[in-house]
């Protein structure tokens, strides 16, 4: 049986808008375990975004459980999830999100600066460590300005990785990428899968969704519907399969 | 998160934009360069005229007559007519704490020899006159008591005045000059008295028995001066009190009258003048004071927008696990790495102007330990209070609107 790495019971989000309350969140109940690739489906307004960010403890509830790694959230100070972010989740965005005018080694390095118990040396190791999973191993010194749309999202992907984090939370990955470069980080993804780590994808598209292993679909604050992926996807079999349109820098 | 990280990650954000960082360096490397300058000009006056001071002679104590103080400065009015010579006498007569004393009297005018002209000042004293003020006689001689009591028209000149009548390093020593178009015959010359401070040049005087000077040039019955010698610096006070009470008598000066004289010793000299050297510097730095007040203020208006432009990196910060306090403490170090490197270089340039002005304008200058020290405190204050609000706004912004900022 795998380890539940999220869970969430009866979970609540409204926010205040002047005087109207918008009921974002309206009950949620879900668990993701260890080792699962989830895909968080939904239109606009749906709540999936801000389930995201309450996954991601960057917001917080207002009402009913959140436990991360068997941490209950919903009570901690702010300090404290900041403190969880870095040790526990990895973000990558739609934007990447990148710091500009700072190398990839650099870029990758941030969230080390933020953990004290990580030295200067252990940090450029674990960021050359990062980068080289990704597949950029020989771009280390790069500027963002210098790297395509994908090579940053990359790049993004290996920051997140540096902590060793429990569970990687993207918000829609491919949304700024081409159709090939979104199968080509689709493909990194189901291989960073494949190696054990659990990833939860918030995307609106049915496409990209088949590739992952579970969707979750939010429609009004509620989940409607959840499923398991039949005959799921392979991102490297599809890439066979598109013909190469830009040269790979 | 540590201390070397918090530097790491604030001069990095720096150096991502060289230009901007120096642009906003340049109102604190101005202002402070300013301040060390003018504190420097200003001590160097004051120091310049201490040692003047010491060199005149440290148990100098001249007497003039009261109008002359009313200003609080010397050598106002010279009409007064309260001293005489019978004032001399009788100082030399009564006084046990003074070994020498001479009256003087000084008039402007134009020395001139052959077609060469020069405005100076001549002054008129007994033979005492040059030991009490300290004045070398390298050539020639002092005069007589004959050529004091025959009113001769004898003369010493100093080196500033041979400098542009002969040239310098001349010896007239037996020539005639004329002074306000009467011949004078020089019988010595006397030696260089140094640096030029704020006020006369000691070199630009010509010297002649009193008497000449009060009856052929002034046609005067008073003088204008008294100058004495006190035994030793320890007895000054003692020699003040005896020649207060001594021209007093001689004044015939009431119980309840004030005195129509005013006496002032070398060291209430050094006083005057290096209160008004404070006042003087304390104006300057003031002023200088408010430059870098405005450089902080522009660190304040950068750090601000520097954190409007950012805001999506900060959202992006919090996200990673920077905390409030590691945002708020990054935009503060940077503030402060600002406005300390900006005030090291305006120390090293404030330093360089100060040598530069002071060998350009031939002024002394002084390069104040305590104001470097001064102006790193301020600088690194000035990082703080003008980096601080910019630096809570950074803190207090919201991750999940930041990262999306537009």
């Amino acid at each position: 049986m795998e380890k539940t790495i999220l869970e969430v019971n009866h979970l609540k989000k409204d926010y205040y808008v002047g005087e109207v309350t918008v009921h974002a969140l309206k009950g949620i109940n879900l668990k993701i375990l260890h080792g699962e690739f989830v895909a968080i489906l939904g239109a606009s307004g749906s709540g999936k975004s801000t389930m995201l960010n309450i996954l991601g403890c960057l917001d917080k509830p207002t009402d009913g459980e959140y436990k991360l790694d068997d941490v209950i959230v919903n009570g901690m100070k702010k300090n404290e999830l900041a403190g969880l972010r870095n040790s526990k989740l990895g973000f990558v965005f739609q934007a990447y999100n990148l710091l500009p005018r700072t190398t990839a080694l650099e870029n990758v390095e941030l969230p080390l600066y933020y953990n004290n118990k990580v030295r200067s040396k252990e940090r450029r190791e674990r960021a050359i460590k990062a980068l080289e999973a990704v597949g950029l191993g020989d771009r280390i010194h790069h500027m963002p300005n210098q790297l395509s749309g994908g090579q940053q999202q990359r790049v993004a992907i290996a920051r997140s990785l540096v902590n060793d984090p429990v569970v990687i939370l993207a918000d829609e990955p491919t949304g700024n990428l081409d159709t090939r470069t979104s199968y080509e980080i689709l493909e990194l993804f189901q291989e960073l899968n494949d190696k054990g780590k659990t990833i939860v994808m918030v995307t609106h598209e049915p496409d990209i969704a088949r590739l992952t292993k579970r969707n979750v679909v939010f429609r009004d604050g509620h989940i409607q519907k959840e499923f398991t992926v039949e005959n799921r996807l392979i991102a490297s079999d599809i890439l066979k399969t598109l013909p190469v349109e830009n040269e790979t820098k | 998160m540590n201390y070397s990280n918090l530097i790491k990650i604030a001069g990095q954000a720096l150096l991502q934009n060289k230009f901007r960082a120096f642009l906003t360096m340049l109102g604190i490397i101005i202002g402070v360069g300013s301040v060390i300058a003018m504190l420097g000009i200003g001590q160097g006056s004051k120091k310049s005229i201490q040692d003047q001071m010491s060199k005149m002679g440290t148990n100098l104590v001249f007497i003039v007559p009261a109008s002359q103080q009313r200003g609080g400065i010397m050598f106002g009015n010279t009409n007064a007519r309260s001293l005489k010579l019978t004032d001399v006498e009788a100082l030399r007569r009564e006084c046990q704490d003074i070994s020498a004393v001479s009256p003087e009297v000084r008039s402007s005018g134009q020395a001139v020899y052959g077609n060469q002209n020069w405005p100076t000042t001549i002054y008129g004293g007994n033979d005492e006159y040059f030991g009490i003020r300290k004045i070398d006689i390298v050539s020639g001689r002092n005069f007589t008591d004959r050529e004091i009591r025959s009113m001769a028209k004898v003369c010493l000149v100093g080196q500033t005045v041979i400098e542009n009548l002969w040239g310098e390093g001349s010896d007239p020593v037996g020539l005639t000059i004329r002074f306000k178009n009467i011949p004078f015959k020089i019988i010595g010359v006397l030696g260089e008295k140094g640096d030029q401070s704020f006020g006369q040049d000691q070199d630009d005087v010509i010297i002649a028995p009193y008497t000449t000077v009060q009856k052929r040039i002034l046609a005067i019955d008073y003088i204008q001066s008294i100058y004495t010698s006190a035994v030793s610096e320890d007895r000054t006070a003692e020699a003040i009190k005896e020649i207060e009470e001594t021209l007093r008598r001689e004044h015939k000066i009431k119980e309840s009258e004030e005195n129509d004289f005013r006496i002032m010793s070398q060291s209430e000299l050094v006083t005057t003048f290096t209160s008004v050297s404070d006042i003087l510097t304390t104006l300057l730095g003031a002023i200088a004071g408010i430059s870098l007040l405005v450089g902080g203020i522009g660190i304040m208006n950068i750090m601000l927008v520097s954190v409007t432009e950012r805001t999506r990196e900060i959202g992006l910060r919090m996200s990673v696990g920077g905390r409030g306090m590691d945002i708020m403490m990054q935009f503060l170090v940077e503030s402060m790495l600002l406005s300390i490197f900006g005030g090291a270089i305006g120390i090293l340039l404030g330093i360089l102007a100060t040598k530069i002005i002071g060998s350009v304008m031939s002024w002394p200058v002084v390069v104040m330990s305590q104001a470097v020290i001064l102006a790193f405190v301020v600088c690194t204050a000035i990082g703080i209070f003008f980096g601080w609000y910019p630096a809570r706004k950074a803190a207090n912004l919201n991750p999940i609107d930041a990262i999306r900022y537009e």
